[in-house]
């Protein structure tokens, strides 16, 4: 069988078994649209959880971004897990016990105001709908490579199979297919990380095998990857070689970010208890884990073995030969992805860093012309691992469809969080709050359809900025959503006045700055600054600028709660309430 | 709902102050392995070695993911038992 049919296999019945879910899993009331009926066992919800958390970027960059800068790109594995313990202590068990259905309506209750619960709404769609653009993208990135198809026609069949099982399941429906999707994504991930642990250092766990000895050199396999980029003229790769200011902020972030994401909070409201929503945070992170132990090795590993294959006899011996290419290789340079120019005209391939003076000189004294890798995406790594470590045919099959589980789970959780906030926080609470639960069901239907057109349209069309505005996500969510969750719940002091300042110069702050520098909604040409160290303020990067930007909303909150008139005390009772578990089953029905 | 309005004042108060202790004790160590051993305080530690690098490169891709976990089931074992303890668990 050939490469195309198995794939074209295994992504069939892996999407086959997610419609099956879908109709065995159909919601019927607006609760199980909404929170799964609050049924979910806890360590189902961590599984799903993980898959919901997981996205594109998680299963196909994230390794990619470690591999080609090292240590300092550890801030994404520390921030993308240091947030479920703000999750697990600081948000998830309270708003379980609230127990009602979407972010905003809690910030809309606590702070007594419609006001409130709009800002939360404007700040849910805006990192919701920029989210969901990546996903698409990487799900049609993957039907490309993998099934032939162009990307178009990749993103329709995507967009019609997550329909099916969001709009007739919603959230009871996501859930179950989320925790396939897991499966899915989990074992596509690990196989090749544990093939390629053992080729080079004969240990099957990956996340020892990043600490343990390269077999063929008899050294740590850290030290020998350090050995051979430095040769190479690259920044060895446990060195820091960035600012450690900027590093401890733009890590801070991302864990604040990941906390206020609307889409994560709201899969803890789908068990049955407290206690469940606790335990629930812990078996996320264990799920997630499987995944963020094993990406660090596939990093280093790959990196090594890349280089292994471009220079056969060592770094101090001849290039690989033009014409010795593997297939691999080949296979990817179709997509433009990965690119080769022989500038000497020597007929092999000389990949090292031009960019280095020392080496620049060394080279020029080889005859040699430049980088002759003149393209190389961090994405292939994780997408061309089984290839380059020539696993069979089956494994890549498997990797294909895991990218795919890894973007549509995504997907489908994060048009929930829109859906439900446009039928349950504009349409119910601001149209028509007289609405009936059946008349309920169907505009959250009609709206999930509607997120999923505009979301397949972005897929289509990207933004240029399609990159750069996942640090808008992740700084709104630290900036806006995360401070007034936390605070709503540990400060009876916070009154909606202060609330409503504190999100709106947290959003603002962190919009303006990113702005600053990358561009008025990311329209090249139209920063005021050029995005370099030099011109940054306290040399913060626009993408760390979150952490500042909720400690400002802290401030507004509170300074601006200590002028106006207290909170109320009907309003300190619902805090005092949802500090207490008991009575969370009797919050089911509101 | 009206299990509610049985609990009186003063001994939420206690449950909530040994709450936000186990918090504050937790969040310290949060932050201590991940922005402290991982990033700040890396060359402090960096004459320990482990597998071919040092203690803070562990740290940050390895030993702080693993010190969440124990974090959060250990919150979660011992949350449930102060539920009990003062008597505001679900039954």
């Amino acid at each position: 069988m050939d490469q195309y049919t198995l794939n074209l296999l295994v992504v069939g019945a892996s999407f086959a078994l997610y419609v099956g879910i879908a109709i065995w899993a159909r919601a019927g009331s607006t609760s199980e649209f909404y929170a799964a009926n609050r049924g979910v066992n806890p360590i189902v919800n961590g599984m799903a959880t993980a898959a919901d958390w997981m996205s594109a970027a998680s299963f196909i960059s994230m390794a990619g971004l470690i591999a080609f800068v090292g240590y300092g790109n550890s801030s994404f594995l520390m921030g993308w897990t240091g947030g479920y313990v703000l999750l697990a202590m600081l948000l998830a068990p309270y708003l379980r016990k609230f127990g009602k259905f979407t972010v905003p309506e809690f910030i809309g209750d606590r702070f007594y105001s419609q006001t409130a619960r709009l800002v939360a709404v404007i700040a849910l769609i805006v990192i919701s709908v920029t989210y969901v653009i990546g996903q698409m993208t990487g799900a049609g990135v993957a039907f490309s490579r993998f099934l032939e198809v162009e990307s178009s026609t990749g993103l329709y069949i995507a967009s019609a199979v997550v329909f099916v099982y969001a709009v007739l399941g919603g959230m009871k429906g996501i859930t179950y297919t989320q925790v396939a999707q897991y499966i899915v994504l989990i074992i596509a991930y690990t196989i090749p990380a544990v093939f390629i642990s053992l080729q080079l250092t004969g240990n099957p766990i990956p996340g020892l095998g990043l600490f343990g000895t390269h077999t063929e050199s008899g050294i740590p396999l850290l030290v020998k990857l350090n050995q051979v980029l430095v040769e190479l003229g690259f920044n060895d790769y446990t060195g820091q070689h960035g600012s450690t200011f900027n590093m401890f902020l733009f890590t801070l972030s991302l864990m604040i970010g990941t906390a206020g994401l609307p889409h994560v909070i709201i899969r803890f409201f789908t068990v049955p208890k407290v206690s469940d929503a606790r335990w629930s945070a812990g078996w996320a992170l264990v799920f997630i884990a499987l995944l963020y132990l094993s990406a660090p090795a596939v990093g280093a590993m790959a990196r090594l073995n890349i280089i292994d294959t471009l220079w056969p006899n060592g770094t101090a011996g001849e290039a690989l030969a033009i014409d010795e290419k593997p297939d691999w290789m080949l296979n990817w340079e179709k997509t433009g992805l990965l690119g080769f120019e022989d500038k000497n005209g020597d007929g092999k391939i000389q990949y090292y860093n031009d960019k280095n003076a020392a080496m620049q000189e060394k080279a020029t004294a080889a005859g040699w012309a430049g980088n002759e890798v003149t393209r190389f995406n961090n994405d292939i790594l994780v997408l061309a691992n089984p290839e380059i470590a020539q696993l069979p045919g089956w494994v890549i099959a498997l990797i294909a469809a895991g990218g795919l589980a890894a973007a549509l789970s995504t997907a489908a959780g994060l048009l929930l969080a829109i859906s439900s906030a446009i039928s349950h926080d504009l349409i119910k609470s601001q149209i028509n709050p007289n609405i009936s639960e059946k008349d309920e069901l169907l505009a959250a239907r009609i709206s999930m359809a509607f997120a999923i057109a505009l979301a397949t349209y972005l897929g289509l069309n990207p933004p240029g900025f399609a990159a750069q505005v996942v640090a808008l996500a992740f700084g709104l969510a630290a900036s806006s959503i995360f401070p007034a969750l936390m605070m709503g719940i540990f400060s009876k002091r916070i009154n909606s006045a202060g609330a409503i300042a504190g999100m709106t110069v947290g959003l603002l702050s962190t919009v303006l700055y990113i702005f600053t520098y990358l561009g008025w909604f990311f329209i090249p040409g139209t920063n005021m600054l050029p995005n370099t160290v030099d011109n940054w303020l306290f040399g913060i990067s626009p993408l760390a600028f979150g952490t500042v930007g909720a400690l400002l909303n802290f401030v507004a909150a509170y300074v601006v709660s200590g002028m106006t008139k207290e909170t109320p005390q009907e309003i300190k009772d619902l805090v005092d309430s949802v500090r207490i578990p008991r009575g969370a089953a009797g919050a089911i029905d509101h | 709902m009206a299990d509610r309005k049985t609990q009186t004042g003063k001994d939420n108060g206690a449950y909530w102050a040994a709450n936000i202790r186990i918090i504050m004790i937790s969040m310290v160590i949060w932050a201590l392995v991940s922005l402290g051993f991982g990033i700040v305080l890396r060359p402090l530690l960096s004459g320990i070695p482990v597998g071919g690098t040092d203690l803070g490169f562990w740290f940050a891709q390895q030993g702080s993911i693993i010190v969440f976990m124990i974090l959060i089931f250990y919150y979660a074992w011992y949350m449930n038992k102060l539920d009990r303890q003062y008597g505001v668990d679900e039954e």
